[in-house]
């Protein structure tokens, strides 16, 4: 339960990390951070196969795609940057302030878990479960891929031409 | 055979990139308004429907768990007409084959989207279309790469990715407690834990989520910038369904099907639905520009819809697909008419335009017709969906927002008939004495759309027994 809480708390830290750093190269290596944490989280939550997706979709081939969208912008100068980040900050340093109390506040309310839970159904292999029980989850995922790459093209390419 | 609503948007959009695309270019426009005009050919003709021999092997094959019922007959309507409509203008609007091309393969990927929105049965699933229909949306906003839709389109983004944030994580709960994702299994899964507070914030989180994508008060603050800087064709699109489907068809499904109508959710619904008519309405009469009105009416439409659902009652949620119905039509519309004036005169400020009806007749007659059913005037189709709502409201004892519904018409015309007396009537102005109508496929659509608010007003007593209250049969089943 310990190891959890300072996964977590890497995580989130991470996560600010990610959105406050004044690089965007960085904020995507920060982004992947985040995912390799989460993995070892779902890891430790006994869905192994989940976890081996989270890495490889999102630490890794996610990275992939932000770190080369990145190299194709234009970078902020470093005193644009640095102007920047005094912006980000000044609008908002509160937000680390108002999770941590948000959490001592939940800490501090007993939530009653008032819930009858279904009884944990026989593990199903995951294979099964994507191709015979949510075939339209699937295609779902196909179309969303397909729309992804229709916007690169159309947003991009003309771009390129010009 | 369903699928056949999601298979085919998607088969056509691989078909439409093969080799030989400057071919398949040409026939693009085509194979998306085939599809629209399968689709509202699939809802009146209940043969299309059924499982033929052939499609017996494609069904064992693709096990898609789908949902259709009276709504989402209704939804598919609405969708397939709407999306017609907006190809319609596209083929005007756009001139350039590539950029026509591209709009239409967008399109009918939203298409698929919207068609899955309204077809499943799981809430996971759902989330999957929605995140389809919003990446096609964002797309569709800025395909003319114009800084105010890029504007819009970030706004639309981050709202969005807030939102999809709070379903996501609504979700989650829903499956801890029930086991499972389907709306019939967290429906039982409710009925075991009442009382839960996981499930009250599971419920609250959802609710939240979906006000933001219906675009409701206060929650609505990107949908005038993305109206109003898409381009014109994407903005029929965009305010004739999309919004409609992901928000409000959502929060229709969900709470008649799954958390069903708690005195709290009830509640909830009639106090944002109020709130959104009224400060809609009122925001709406403040401005100039025709498109950032006419969105603002959108948001207001949007509560009487909502309004209409918190009643709780069979006719409630009747007369709210009614509504949702009849708003996809004459905003449609009004977003045609607005197009038409646009293209014609290069101007959005109804300030600096003046009695445009003598040189666009058919815009002007279609707009009024329009603005009138918005407002509920008898005998168009507005009114009675109106009337729905309100005798509803009043029925079930919440008479106090049936008079804000009410009241809130009277401003509705306000707004409308002081469009109306800017743009359309008075004396032309000098420098509009040259423009003219904006050709057939704009015409034909403004001709199209009046039609059916006035058909679906005249043949109100058919409409109604025939597709109406069977809607309300969705509730509690």
């Amino acid at each position: 339960m310990q190891i959890n809480l300072i996964i977590l708390v890497a995580l989130i830290l991470a996560a600010v990390w990610t959105v406050m750093t004044r690089s965007l190269l960085r904020a995507g290596i920060g982004l992947a951070l985040v995912s390799v944490l989460l993995t070892i989280v779902i890891f430790r939550l006994n869905s192994p196969l989940a976890a081996v997706f989270e890495l490889s979709v999102c630490a890794g081939l996610i990275s992939v795609l932000f770190v080369s969208t990145i190299s194709m912008a234009q970078p902020l100068s470093r005193k644009e940057a640095i102007q920047h980040m005094k912006i980000r900050f000044a609008r908002y340093w509160y937000l680390p302030i108002i999770v941590v109390l948000l959490g001592v506040v939940l800490l501090l309310i007993n939530v009653k878990l008032d819930i009858l839970l279904p009884t944990p159904e026989k593990i199903k292999d995951a294979r099964l479960v994507i191709w015979n029980s949510r075939p339209i989850d699937l295609l779902g995922q196909i179309i969303i891929l397909l729309t992804g790459v229709f916007g690169v093209v159309i947003l991009f390419k003309e771009r390129l031409k010009k | 055979m369903h699928q056949l609503l999601i298979l085919l948007p998607f088969l056509s959009i691989i078909i439409l990139n093969l080799p030989f695309k400057s071919i398949l270019r040409k026939l693009a426009f085509l194979f998306g308004v085939s599809l629209c005009l399968f689709q509202i050919a699939f809802v009146f003709f209940p043969a299309l429907r059924f499982s033929s021999a052939q499609f017996e092997l494609l069904s064992s094959f693709l096990k898609f768990n789908l949902l259709v019922d009276n709504l989402t007959l209704v939804m598919l309507l609405c969708i397939g007409i709407v999306s017609f409509v907006s190809l319609l203008a596209a083929k005007r609007l756009i001139p350039e084959e590539r950029a026509l091309f591209n709009f239409t393969n967008v399109l009918i990927i939203a298409l698929a989207g919207l068609n899955g929105i309204v077809m499943v049965k799981d809430i996971f699933s759902l989330y999957v279309f929605l995140e389809i229909t919003a990446v096609a949306s964002f797309i569709l906003i800025v395909l003319h790469k114009d800084i105010f839709a890029f504007e819009g389109a970030f706004k639309y983004l981050i709202l969005s990715t807030i939102a999809t944030t709070l379903l996501l994580s609504s979700i989650a709960l829903f499956l801890l407690v029930s086991g499972s994702t389907e709306y019939s299994a967290i429906s039982a899964g409710l009925k075991n834990s009442p009382n839960s507070h996981i499930m009250m914030l599971a419920i609250g989180l959802f609710l939240s989520g979906v006000f933001i994508k219906a675009g409701l008060m206060p929650f609505h603050g990107w949908v005038p910038d993305t109206y109003s800087s898409a381009p014109a064709p994407v903005s029929i699109f965009l305010a004739g369904i999309v919004t409609k489907t992901v928000g409000v068809y959502t929060l229709i499904r969900i709470v008649t099907t799954v958390t069903g109508f708690t005195a709290p959710i009830r509640n909830v619904l009639l106090f944002v639905g109020a709130f959104t008519i009224v400060i809609g309405a009122f925001a709406a009469l403040g401005q100039n520009d025709f498109k950032r009105m006419l969105s603002y009416s959108s948001i207001s439409q949007v509560g009487y819809i909502v309004l209409g659902l918190g009643s709780g009652t069979m006719l409630g949620v009747a007369g709210a697909a009614f509504h949702l119905f009849n708003h996809a039509i004459f905003k449609s519309l009004l977003f045609v008419n607005a197009a038409s004036v646009e293209s014609a005169t290069g101007l959005r400020d109804m300030n600096k335009m003046s009695g445009l009806s003598a040189r666009m007749p058919l815009t002007g007659v279609s707009s009024c017709l329009a603005s009138l059913s918005t407002a509920g005037v008898p005998p168009l189709s507005g009114f009675w969906s109106k009337l729905v709502i309100i005798v509803a409201l009043w029925m079930s004892g919440r008479r106090v927002y049936a008079l804000i519904a009410v009241l809130a018409s009277v401003v509705t015309l306000a707004y409308f008939l002081s469009m109306q007396r800017r743009v359309f009537f008075g004396k032309l102005g000098v420098e509009f004495a040259n423009i003219k109508e904006q050709g057939f496929a704009l015409g034909f659509a403004a001709v199209l759309l009046s039609l059916i608010v006035i058909g679906v007003g005249l043949f109100f007593p058919f409409v109604l027994n025939s597709f109406i209250l069977p809607v309300g049969n969705i509730f509690g089943g």
